[in-house]
């Protein structure tokens, strides 16, 4: 963004944003109203940005009354010259709690130790708040910026007026407006009562900062929640009290959809400390996060009611789903594949070019069902208030949610009450990688509040988080390729097939959707005259969500996987491979392949050929990759790139294959191109984290299905990583680019698991087709 | 038993079942949530505290096994936050969620009190605790940090 930046351009941009975001403009309340401006002091100066996008600035005492505007409020300047960010996405590891704050400091031109970060509660009008698809600095860097611009501009005009000078004469910085080449200045405290006077300024009017002149954006600086998190006294879900609250933990049916047929309520009843046992509404599927039901117990205190719980003696009915076993629904999945489809991308004849090539190659790839696994499981605590006939007046969360509006719109209805009475403060999250966004633990806890008539907090056990988590999908893809003499293909066929996540939301979708096949699938880069994608039908036998990555993490894996053994077919430099198949730098024709692009605009968000080829050639040129060729028998250099979330990544893994068949990751190199980059440390952080979940992911990764059941309940079973996995280094190079900032937290992923799988290949000869590593036998002699 | 040690003071539990784990006797009846529950079964050291010095699992130490021995948990573990550890951990900006990193903390004390200058190897072995965040590496680098400094 520059001075340049046109006002339409820039109302468009938040309007899309907030399009994007779905909103409903429902009416709005008095006591959400309250509740922005509650703790903050009278006569502060406040920027609103409204629904239509208008940027507005106020006078906090003037926004008592008025609801017209439903404005969301980002910032205010109190009189002291405290500065009061609001931020309103959850913290879950990224460090967006502190990011977006310092994005507006920055262009207010405040001094970060006058700053006080506030966690919004859930409340629609601050537009999206769903913490989830690397979006947050997407959908809400340039809001920050013009809210900071605005209150910025004013601050300099109620100085420049004091002076009775022009505003183009004075500049900010350090919470002070300075007159140009005159030693006289005002501070911020000294401002705010003629700047919460004036007039809001015209988008027109507003001077963003030169990127030069950041302080913050683009640069070091430590997460907010630092301190607290090394003395332990950072709040997470799990820690969340309420005065009175008892504990609550949950007997849920193992398999989904079965429904309790007995149990013994005495038996919990007499371990010390029980207060009673709850019997849940059973499962209704969809649409939306509902709760599981089953039995809780409510006790004094968390262990407690555990103990109640495990004295249950609970017999299930355990429903349709009781004979789901995923050893032999990933051989369905793979029959479904080696037929026909249905067509998602279709361009040329793929078919015939297959069978009119020199050289035919195909492979079959699976992954399985994976868990989310956040060190923290899923917790929150609910306070219902009823009146005195018993009817539900409104309830209060405090969760570790990465979306407080879906809180207040699965638990409204569960109570009866409209989602404007459904409260929700945010936590710390101990991490969510998507299982935070459902709210089903928030609706146990609402319910379990209302009829206990005190407030309760629902803690699940390690055992509940992995037996009843929603499972990232199971999936197979299936890839053929024809390869012309000079080893260039000439047609490429992928036919997948996984149980959907729409059918957690829609009962009986039962084929990928498009948006699903979009992560890898049928945006496949490559320069092929001839490409067919087509989806096969797959039921869903338990409940299917989002993971980190969603669908890169197997589509990523089979593409790029498929690509290396092309280049060996082809007897070609995998990483040389890669280029050429990429072929020129040019963007995709986003409209013709019919990509949703994540609700992007193409012009600003392009599908960038040459930022994909850089990213992967830097990577190259960081590994020194020319050593692979020289590389002894049992270790190996794999190469992989892809664009993923708006971002783009290249990664080259070394890894060494003792003749046991043991495998080390020696190193990782990753070159990322998310465009704007906010906090430079955490984008850092972030993708050391996305290499060290994909080890996670590809090594040990499984999450089988026995009788319906998810096998494994604790760490000795679903493996993963720990530090003895760490690579020796994670070379982390971040793409210095000014262009619309695309998205980090989970495009770490999506290219790390094939480089490490053609790592091994090229160590050992052996090639991994089917997740995780640890089933295969990589001995060698 | 009426009373454990807990940072140095004599804490009351009396009523408290004696098989509960000293885990949820910190957290849910001593208000002391900074050690954290992360599997319940000695996998994942999320609850690591100290007795006597040495770093044990919160989660599967009874309450009744405790008797005299004396509880450090990271509200006690010093005085303003800036155990070398703490300071390592803060010097590398470790923490991502931060949910691990009490117990990661508490590993890497008791480590290093009982070996001042520990190998690669030794750090694997010692540093067992799981973070979902992967944040390892810089554990890794922080755990030498903090060596440094101690010795
Ligand atoms: S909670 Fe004790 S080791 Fe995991
Ligand atoms: S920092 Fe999140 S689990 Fe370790």
């Amino acid at each position: 963004m520059s001075n340049s930046l046109q006002h339409t351009t820039l109302r468009q941009w938040i309007e899309n944003a907030r399009r994007e975001t779905a909103i409903d403009p429902g009416p709005t309340s008095r006591v959400a109203r309250r509740d922005f401006l509650k703790g903050i002091a009278a006569g502060s100066l406040v920027i609103l940005t409204a629904k239509n996008g208008d940027t507005i600035a106020a006078r906090a005492d003037d926004l008592g009354t008025d609801d017209s505007l439903s404005p969301s409020l980002f910032v205010a300047i109190e009189p002291d010259g405290t500065v009061k960010i609001l931020a309103h996405r959850s913290e879950m590891g990224t460090g967006i709690r502190t990011a977006l704050p310092r994005v507006l400091a920055d262009e207010l031109g405040a001094d970060w130790n006058k700053v006080v970060i506030v966690q919004a509660k859930g409340d629609r009008r601050l537009g999206d708040q769903n913490t989830d698809g690397s979006n947050s600095i997407r959908f809400f860097y340039k809001t920050m910026r013009v809210a900071g611009a605005t209150a910025r501009t004013m601050l300099e005009q109620a100085a420049a007026s004091q002076w009775g000078v022009n505003a183009t004469e004075v500049s900010t910085n350090n919470h002070t407006v300075y007159l140009n080449g005159v030693k006289k200045k005002l501070e911020f405290h000294q401002l705010v009562e003629d700047a919460s006077k004036l007039r809001t300024p015209e988008p027109a009017d507003l001077r963003f900062k030169s990127p030069n002149d950041f302080q913050y954006i683009g640069r070091k600086f430590p997460i907010a929640d630092l301190d607290d998190i090394l003395t332990g006294k950072a709040e997470f879900g799990i820690d969340a009290r309420i005065d009175g609250q008892a504990f609550a933990v949950i007997a849920r049916c193992p398999v989904v959809g079965g429904v309790v047929e007995s149990y013994d309520a005495e038996a919990a009843k007499v371990i010390p400390g029980v207060i009673d046992t709850i019997e849940l509404p059973r499962f209704q599927g969809a649409p939306l996060f509902q709760q599981l039901g089953g039995i809780a117990v409510i006790a004094e205190s968390t262990w407690a009611a555990w103990k109640g719980r495990d004295a249950l003696k609970i017999i299930w009915q355990e429903g349709p789903n009781a004979d789901y076993d995923t050893d032999k629904f990933i051989a369905t999945l793979k029959d479904t594949v080696k037929a026909n489809g249905q067509v998602m991308r279709n361009q040329g004849d793929a078919v015939t070019a297959i069978a009119d090539a020199d050289r035919k190659v195909s492979a079959t790839y699976s992954v399985p069902h994976l868990s989310h696994a956040p060190m923290e499981t899923t917790c929150a605590v609910a306070d219902v208030k009823t009146n005195e006939a018993g009817d539900v007046l409104s309830c209060y969360l405090k969760a570790a949610t990465q979306n407080p509006q879906a809180v207040q719109q699965a638990v409204g209805p569960a109570l009866g009450i409209p989602n404007d009475q459904v409260h929700c403060d945010v936590t710390l999250l101990g991490a969510g990688f998507g299982r935070k966004s459902k709210p089903d633990y928030c609706v146990e806890a609402a319910r379990l509040s209302r009829i206990l008539k005190r407030p309760v907090h629902v803690t699940w056990t390690r055992e509940d988080d992995f037996r009843h988590d929603y499972f990232h999908t199971i999936s197979a893809v299936h890839c053929e390729a024809g390869l012309d003499t000079h080893g260039k293909p000439t047609g490429w066929l992928m036919r997948a097939a996984y149980p959907t996540i729409a059918s957690t939301f829609a009962p009986g979708a039962d084929a990928p959707a498009t948006w699903e096949a979009e992560m890898g699938l049928t945006d496949l880069p490559y320069d092929v005259p001839n490409v067919r994608v087509e989806v096969g039908k797959a039921k869903a036998h338990t409940r299917i969500g989002w993971l980190r990555a969603v669908c890169h993490i197997f589509q990523n894996f089979a593409v790029s996987s498929f690509a290396d053994e092309l280049a060996h077919a082809a007897k070609a430099d995998p990483f040389k491979f890669l280029l050429n198949t990429l072929g020129d730098d040019r963007h995709l024709d986003i409209a013709a392949l019919k990509l949703g692009n994540r609700g992007a605009d193409p012009k600003e968000y392009p599908y960038d050929i040459g930022r994909l080829k850089n990213v992967l050639t830097r990577a190259a040129n960081n590994s020194s990759w020319e050593r692979h060729a020289q590389l002894p028998k049992g270790k190996g250099m794999g190469i992989a790139c892809c664009r993923s979330f708006l971002g783009y990544t290249g990664h080259v893994v070394e890894v060494s294959v003792s003749q046991e068949g043991v495998v080390s990751v020696e190193n990782v190199w990753c070159s990322i191109d998310s465009g704007t980059i906010v906090s430079l440390d955490r984008v850092h952080a972030q993708v050391e984290g996305a290499t060290i979940m994909g080890i996670s992911q590809a090594m040990y990764g499984e999450m089988p299905m026995k009788n319906g059941r998810a096998i494994h309940s604790n760490f000795d079973g679903f493996q993963v990583a720990k530090m003895i996995d760490a690579p020796k280094a994670i070379h982390v190079d971040i793409v210095k680019n000014d262009a619309a900032p695309g998205g980090v937290g989970e495009t770490g992923i999506g290219s790390f698991a094939p480089a490490l799988c053609n790592a091994i290949f090229a160590a050992t000869g052996k090639r991994i087709r089917d997740l995780p590593i640890k089933n295969h036998d990589l001995s060698w002699s | 038993m009426a009373t454990i040690k807990v940072n140095g003071q004599q804490r009351d539990v009396s009523g408290i079942p004696a098989d509960t784990p000293l885990l949820w006797v910190l957290r849910d009846h001593l208000g002391l949530t900074g050690t954290k529950y992360g599997c319940g079964v000695s996998e994942c050291g999320a609850c690591t505290v100290h007795i006597d010095g040495e770093a044990a699992q919160s989660c599967v130490t009874a309450i009744s096994d405790i008797g005299d021995a004396s509880v450090v948990t990271i509200e006690g573990l010093s005085e303003n936050g800036d155990h070398p550890v703490q300071q390592a951990w803060k010097a590398h900006n470790v923490p991502q969620c931060g949910y691990c990193q009490v117990g990661q903390m508490m590993t890497c004390a008791a480590m290093l009190a009982a070996n001042p200058n520990p190998n690669d190897d030794e750090i694997n072995d010692g540093m067992w605790n799981i973070c979902r965040c992967g944040t390892y590496n810089r554990i890794r680098d922080a755990v030498k940090t903090a060596a440094k400094e101690m010795r």
